[in-house]
């Protein structure tokens, strides 16, 4: 075995039962332990598994198998993405100041700028698609770049060996939000990086149907600082939870593979259709990011956006569309699209939103597991109406 | 270690499985294969309906809970009816008491007409009239005791007697009152059948069958029609059973000491005409004075649950003659005695006073309209 190279798809789905738990009964799916205490070998002679905040033998499965596939040191699941994120900031001290991209999640925009303010950390947003903006940001206190990539919602493209080059040099760390490329197509720690996080809800679990978190660190040390600060915070994620994310994660080769390649079709149909004014996809040719996004990734994933003329326009495509789900949210076998400057991204201002492209004629669309042909027919009746009513309106 | 309480076996169901890691708690095995080491080298898993580890610890416990040397768990109390009666052919005969599940009756209805397994009923009060109705071909007498809805007690160990002498079965449905009130192996029942989704549940939210046998033959038999019919527990499921057994002891008590107020606070109430209690256990039925009544007073309930089922630590009033029991005609049923005005009920945990207040308020509202 050790001289074969194991290819991720097989990976995806052994990784789980390659612990030794599994060895009395031969059950080839990990069991859900739901134990919150464990007994101890004797007095001072404790097992592996004391008390399930700390470790989960199902948990375990689950963090063992994101960092098999991210090729770090240490997994760790948490209760949500944004706890996964959040406790990830917590290696950091008052007095430290972070650069971020400026195109960033909701969610994690909101914890950087209205929490950790809290506690003395600071921050500054930058232009992640331009590394000299990247450069400029940086501070004597900077400990740390913060990267999303592609980026929510514009997709914007950063190139992950630059800002890691960068952070070196300036002895600062790097996290990386791989949400929407998932360890298949992008691998972080590879280029550099030293902690990878992921709202596991999207792709990874890909049903719509739990909210979970991972961060992979690329090395031991930083692992047991972020296994302290699991422990102490306590968000963890739950044991029938971590079974239905390992579940999931089996299938995220089939399931990404078809998004992906109805996404590329969907983009390419936006981009000629006359009331888009502009595709944001890094498989288009076209997007500034391109050839940076080809470089260090294998795929441009399963989510784009698209702009509309304005607010009441996109209103009415969306008022029409009959397969897509209206809904936060991305990644499921269902697709589903969002209005980011009302869902994802309400927590910033219209100004800091408007600065960033997300106007209020932007949707964006996670591409699910339905037929393409039958999406595109549906876009292309619903973007009819809409330009219908984009003419009756005369704007 | 002396043999443990029931109580502390029930607690304790499932600790010390799982070595490896020391949890407490069983695991769940959603796991449906098995790997093998080696040709013929199986871990004693091979394939989850044959046997699984999370079910396995059920099964064990309700064995050994009830006294008997092996556990099924099944998909429904019904399923482990069937279960049981795989062990019979056409031609074979049952005796089983006149009052009995309304899901059983049906059943064994159907085991006449399509397989000819056919079933005599009787009312079970002497040996006598139940040995009357032996023939060559009956194969087992099948009893609930306390009878539902009617709560009549029937003699466990004289029908045992019974059966050993004519080489019959005796197979006991003992979900009324649990193994924590009632082992009726042993006094000398061969199988035990459970509707797991009622007290052994408890929390009205899993269903599920056990059926516990004693002796090695039939159990290797129930065995083999259990994988090879296969309607067995899910793990999920069989963690819910788990969960429940643990405090099995703590419900039983509270139902069992809220079932004796109740049954006291009806007795001394005027629009009821009798009160049907076996003494033990959180089951009783009443009827009311009058049959009209019965739709009003389901009606103004507020805390106790109009509903079918029973067992769990909500209480629920059910009405035997459109609910369980709507299978059986009319006529028979008034003859045994489920009549218009019966109503049964599943004494929850609840404060009792709560549950007394609130039938309390119902009682006066029915007086007043008479009154008027």
């Amino acid at each position: 075995m050790s001289s074969y190279k194991e290819s991720v798809e097989t990976t995806l789905i052994v990784a789980s039962t390659r612990g030794d738990s599994e060895i009395k009964t031969g059950a080839v799916n990990v069991p859900i332990y739901l134990s919150s205490t464990f007994h101890q070998e004797g007095f001072d002679d404790f097992g592996p598994y004391d008390y399930s905040r700390s470790g989960n033998p199902t948990r375990d499965a689950l963090e063992k198998t994101i960092a098999e596939l991210e090729g770090g040191a240490r997994g760790l699941a948490f209760a949500s993405g944004i706890a996964a994120i959040s406790s990830a900031f917590m290696l950091l001290s008052s007095g430290d100041h972070i650069v971020i991209t400026e195109d960033v999640y909701g969610g994690t925009f909101r914890f950087v700028t209205e929490v950790l303010p809290r506690f003395g950390i600071e921050h500054s947003f930058a232009d992640f698609t331009d590394i000299e903006a990247i450069a400029s940001a940086i501070q004597s206190n900077t400990k740390l770049i913060y990267i999303e990539t592609p980026s929510n919602p514009c997709l914007g493209i950063t190139d992950i060996a630059a800002v890691v080059n960068l952070a070196k040099s300036n002895d600062c760390l790097t996290f990386l939000d791989n949400t929407f490329m998932t360890p298949i197509y992008q691998r972080p720690l590879d280029l550099g990086v030293d902690i990878v996080l992921h709202s596991a809800t999207k792709f990874l679990s890909g049903h719509s149907d739990i909210i979970a978190g991972l961060a992979v660190t690329r090395n031991e040390e930083l692992g047991k600082r972020l296994a302290f600060i699991q422990n102490s915070f306590g968000a963890i994620l739950g044991a029938q939870d971590s079974f239905s994310l390992i579940q999931g994660i089996k299938t995220l080769s089939v399931r990404f593979e078809k998004s992906a390649y109805s996404a590329q079709k969907i983009a390419t149909y936006l981009k000629g259709h006359d009331l888009v004014e502009k595709v944001f996809f890094p498989g288009l040719s076209t997007h500034a990011g391109y050839e940076t996004h080809k470089k260090q990734s294998t795929s441009a994933g399963a989510v784009l956006s698209f702009r509309l003329p304005n607010r009441s326009i996109a209103k009415t495509f969306i008022e029409n569309v009959k397969i897509p789900v209206f809904a936060v949210s991305l990644g499921g076998v269902e697709s589903i699209l969002s209005h980011p400057a009302q869902m994802s991204h309400a927590a910033m201002s219209k100004v800091e939103r408007e600065k960033r492209g997300i106007t209020d004629g932007l949707l964006r669309f996670s591409v699910g597991l339905e037929n393409v042909d039958d999406l595109i027919a549906d876009f292309e009746q619903a973007l009819a109406i809409a330009a219908k009513h984009h003419e009756k309106v005369g704007i | 270690m002396s043999k443990k309480s029931i109580d502390t076996q029930l607690v304790q169901l499932g600790n010390h499985s799982d070595e490896k890691t020391g949890a407490i708690n069983p695991p769940i095995y959603l796991s449906t294969a098995y790997k093998h080491n080696g040709i013929g080298q199986s871990t004693g898993y091979d394939y989850t309906r044959t046997k699984n580890p999370t079910r396995a610890i059920l099964e064990e416990g309700i064995a050994k809970l009830e006294g008997g040397d092996a556990g099924f768990a099944c998909s429904s109390g019904m399923a482990a009816i069937q279960l049981v009666l795989s062990l019979f052919r056409s031609g074979d005969e049952l005796i089983a008491p006149d009052d009995l599940y309304g899901g059983t009756y049906r059943l064994f209805n159907q085991y006449a007409e399509s397989y000819n397994i056919r079933t005599t009923y009787t009312k079970f009060e002497s040996a006598e009239e139940v040995k009357a109705l032996i023939t060559e071909n009956t194969k087992a007498i099948f009893v609930e005791t306390p009878t539902n809805p009617l709560m009549q007690e029937i003699d466990i160990r004289l029908f045992a007697d019974v059966a050993k002498e004519h080489n019959l079965l005796l197979i006991v449905d003992n979900t009324f009152l649990t193994p924590y009130l009632q082992r009726p192996i042993e006094f000398g029942a061969n199988i035990i059948i459970h509707s797991g989704t009622k007290y052994i549940g408890g929390h009205n939210d899993v269903l599920a069958g056990l059926v516990v046998t004693k002796g090695t033959e039939l159990s290797e038999q129930l065995q083999t029609n259990h994988n090879a019919s296969g309607a067995v527990l899910s793990p999920f499921d069989s963690w819910l059973l788990i969960r429940g057994l643990k405090t099995l002891h703590l419900r039983m008590k509270q139902h069992d000491a809220n079932a004796k107020k109740i049954v006291a606070f009806l007795q001394n109430e005027s629009s009821v005409k009798d009160v049907l209690y076996p003494g033990i256990g959180g089951m009783l039925s009443f009827r009311l004075q009058r049959s009209e009544w019965v739709a009003p007073f389901l009606e103004r309930l507020q805390l106790i649950v109009f509903a079918e089922s029973l067992g769990g630590v909500e209480s629920f009033i059910t009405y035997p003659t459109t609910q369980t029991h709507a299978d059986i005609p009319e006529e028979e049923r008034n003859a045994r005695g489920v009549d218009n005005s019966l109503l049964r009920f599943s004494v929850g945990i609840e404060e009792v006073d709560d549950l007394i207040t609130d039938l309390k308020q119902v009682f006066n509202t029915l007086e007043s309209e008479v009154s008027n």
